[in-house]
């Protein structure tokens, strides 16, 4: 399958500031995201996991140049993004904005309350014109349609839907632009069990119609699992661990992705679980531990891990994993 | 034997749009020693019917009706006054985010002994002892340190351990986790439910479990109430309760995505109904598969099919069987 989205050795602090209102100094970076590299092929989903403050929503902001990387490269069909968006001409970069496009967590804070829904989904018709004004409204009906909402829904505003069907909406917005990649941050995380499925089985409806590739960032591993064909699994700014999703779920090697899978309560009582406790909690990325980041909740660590970074190597095909004794988990 | 008995509950919200039938007689015991999970999307009524055994309804909420039986006293015949000795001291609660329960101003020591100091008369520093004791009991590491320090010095997993250890502090017999691990990652929420299961054994708390996770339900409890839409639906033991489900148990557990299999998500079509008119008959027929005219007219009675497993529902019978 050819590659849509290359990201490479991707970086972003954040700097820490000291106390103190004249004399404001650089005391630190958070390193939210350090050196990531990944890609996302035409028509698949690539699931990003991790915990919060791993990194993630970063890099989904990254790619789309909403928030501006440190150094790195983001490639989008072989034209480098963040060049583009830095000194291309706007003709450029409008045409990178339509090809790639965001749904956000809050689908009750995306949406403009004072907008119908009409005005919001035209409103990138408006932009980007790249639909002459006498077909809108049919355009905004077949949206509509396609994300399973009614034409009259059109004149309505957002407080009169439910938190599913404002997701609908939000979705319907970004496919109007006809983007060929789409970045879904937490797009469930905040509906109810039973509206979820709804929005899931859209979004790879949609896929599969339309062809689109998604960037697909969660915590619940269980979504994850469900959506992506591949997945990158992230601990502190870093990648540790990415492989297709059968592979990653069922032998993953990493000992981070491990525990990670095996926290997960499975809803059936024939499968007991056998949860791998991590100790301790996530370190702060503003001194991230030496060697690899994971050492000091590790439990095979050993003096290896502590002095020495390890690389993310495939070990298997397809299967990337960045600790020093993968082959010892195979 | 029934340390817990609610009686066909009904709390109600008066608000200025309408009467928010919340919980609308609700029914279920809990055993002693006991891990009871209560099971219910937004708007179910499970933190509702939490509150309402306290009688901590905010308002514009109101119990209008129904029992509750409290190691076979009636709760809602006590005295304001009476019900002191109640929160906290035989139930208590943990609620959802840490964060907005911890009170960012005052260090956790001052908080805690507070506590401590309200209920029983007993010197700062005797106080003081009983709250690290009730820290080390939640494995809070370095408990002397932590008195001095305030909320914001902790993690959200550490908060959470302090709010379950303010909770035992006065060594209550039954305590509400109201979506305790909602707001905390994964391997945190490994680490708390594992702290539950351990307090629940060691110390022999009952313990009603709230959430809308069903994986957290069936490693953790034994029994199960599934709520949907402020009625019971269904309560029986795990084991029953994925045997034999009622058609909203059942879709609900075809809609939720598993980690340990692919398949095609079953949605569950509509939306969470409105409380202020809820639908006719049985409130879950505008999203049931296997709804009649009979679910849309006839409000289904809670009986026991067997076993102690108790449905609300015109056709369960016939689908599973005879």
């Amino acid at each position: 399958m050819e590659t849509i989205l290359e990201v490479r050795d991707l970086v972003k602090y954040f700097p820490v500031y000291s106390r103190g209102i004249f004399m404001k100094k650089v005391v630190g970076n958070v390193h939210a995201v350090d050196h990531i590299s990944f890609e996302v092929r035409k028509g698949e989903t690539v699931g990003l996991v991790g915990e919060s403050g791993c990194g993630k929503t970063t890099t989904g902001k990254l790619i789309l140049n909403l928030e501006k990387a440190t150094s790195g490269e983001v490639k989008f069909e072989g034209i480098d993004v963040l060049k583009a968006f830095e000194k291309g001409s706007n003709e450029e970069k409008s045409r990178l904005r339509r090809s790639m496009q965001m749904v956000f967590q809050n689908p009750y804070a995306s949406l403009d309350p004072r907008m119908t829904i009409y005005d919001i989904i035209s409103e990138p018709f408006k932009i980007h014109r790249h639909i002459p004004k006498e077909e809108w409204e049919n355009r905004v009906y077949k949206l509509l349609s396609m994300v399973g909402l009614e034409s009259y829904h059109a004149e309505r505003y957002p407080h009169e839907f439910s938190g599913g069907q404002r997701q609908r909406i939000c979705i319907a917005r970004a496919i109007a632009v006809e983007p060929k990649f789409i970045v879904a941050d937490e797009p469930v995380s905040s509906l109810d069990v039973s509206i979820r499925a709804q929005i899931l089985n859209l979004m790879m409806d949609l896929q599969k119609d339309l062809g689109i590739s998604y960037l697909y960032i969660s915590h619940d591993l269980s979504s994850v699992r469900q959506i992506s064909h591949r997945v990158v699994v992230m601990y502190l700014g870093e990648i540790v661990e990415s492989a297709p999703a059968e592979k990653l779920f069922e032998h993953p090697l990493h000992p981070y992705t491990r525990a990670l899978i095996s926290a997960v309560p499975i809803p059936d009582p024939a499968r007991k679980m056998d949860v791998i406790l991590l100790p301790g909690e996530v370190p702060s990325p503003v001194n991230p531990p030496s060697g690899c980041r994971f050492h000091p909740r590790c439990q095979y660590a050993t003096e290896k891990c502590k002095a020495e970074k390890p690389k993310l190597e495939e070990i298997d095909k397809d299967h990337f994993v960045a600790c020093h004794y993968a082959f010892n988990f195979m | 034997m029934d340390l817990l008995q609610v009686n066909d509950l009904k709390t109600y919200f008066f608000t200025e749009a309408g009467v928010v039938k919340a919980v609308d007689g609700i029914s279920f015991n809990v055993e002693k020693g006991c891990t009871v999970g209560l099971v219910g999307e937004s708007g179910s009524g499970k933190s509702v019917t939490a509150q309402s055994v306290l009688r901590i309804v905010p308002k514009p909420g109101k119990i209008i009706g129904g029992k509750i039986f409290f190691n076979g006293e009636d709760i809602l015949a006590k005295k304001e006054e009476e019900m002191r000795s109640y929160r906290g001291k035989k139930i208590s609660l943990i609620f959802q985010d840490p964060t907005s329960s911890l009170n960012p101003v005052f260090t956790i020591g001052t908080q805690l002994v507070e506590i401590v100091r309200q209920h029983k008369e007993v010197s700062k520093s005797d106080a003081a002892e009983e709250v690290i004791k009730a820290l080390r009991l939640v494995r809070l590491p370095d408990p002397e340190e932590a008195l001095r320090r305030y909320p914001h010095q902790f993690s959200g997993g550490m908060k959470q351990r302090i709010c379950i250890a303010r909770a035992l502090l006065l060594n209550p017999e039954l305590l509400f986790a109201d979506e305790p691990t909602t707001n905390l990652d994964v391997t945190i929420q490994a680490q708390i439910i594992n702290l539950l299961i351990e307090l629940q054994k060691n110390i022999g708390l009952t313990l009603v479990m709230i959430t809308h996770d069903m994986g957290i339900v069936t490693q953790m409890c034994k029994c199960v109430v599934v709520l949907y839409a402020g009625n019971v639906m269904e309560i029986g033991s795990i084991e029953q309760i994925f045997q034999m489900p009622h058609p909203y148990t059942e879709a609900l557990l075809k809609a939720v995505p598993r980690l340990d299999q692919t398949r095609r998500l079953i949605s569950i079509p509509g939306n969470i109904p409105n409380l202020i008119n809820p639908p006719s008959g049985c409130r879950f027929h505008p999203r049931c598969q296997y709804a009649t005219e009979k679910c849309k007219a006839e409000v289904p009675q809670l009986v026991d099919v067997g076993d102690g497993h108790m449905i609300s529902c015109h056709r369960w019978r016939e689908l599973n069987g005879g």
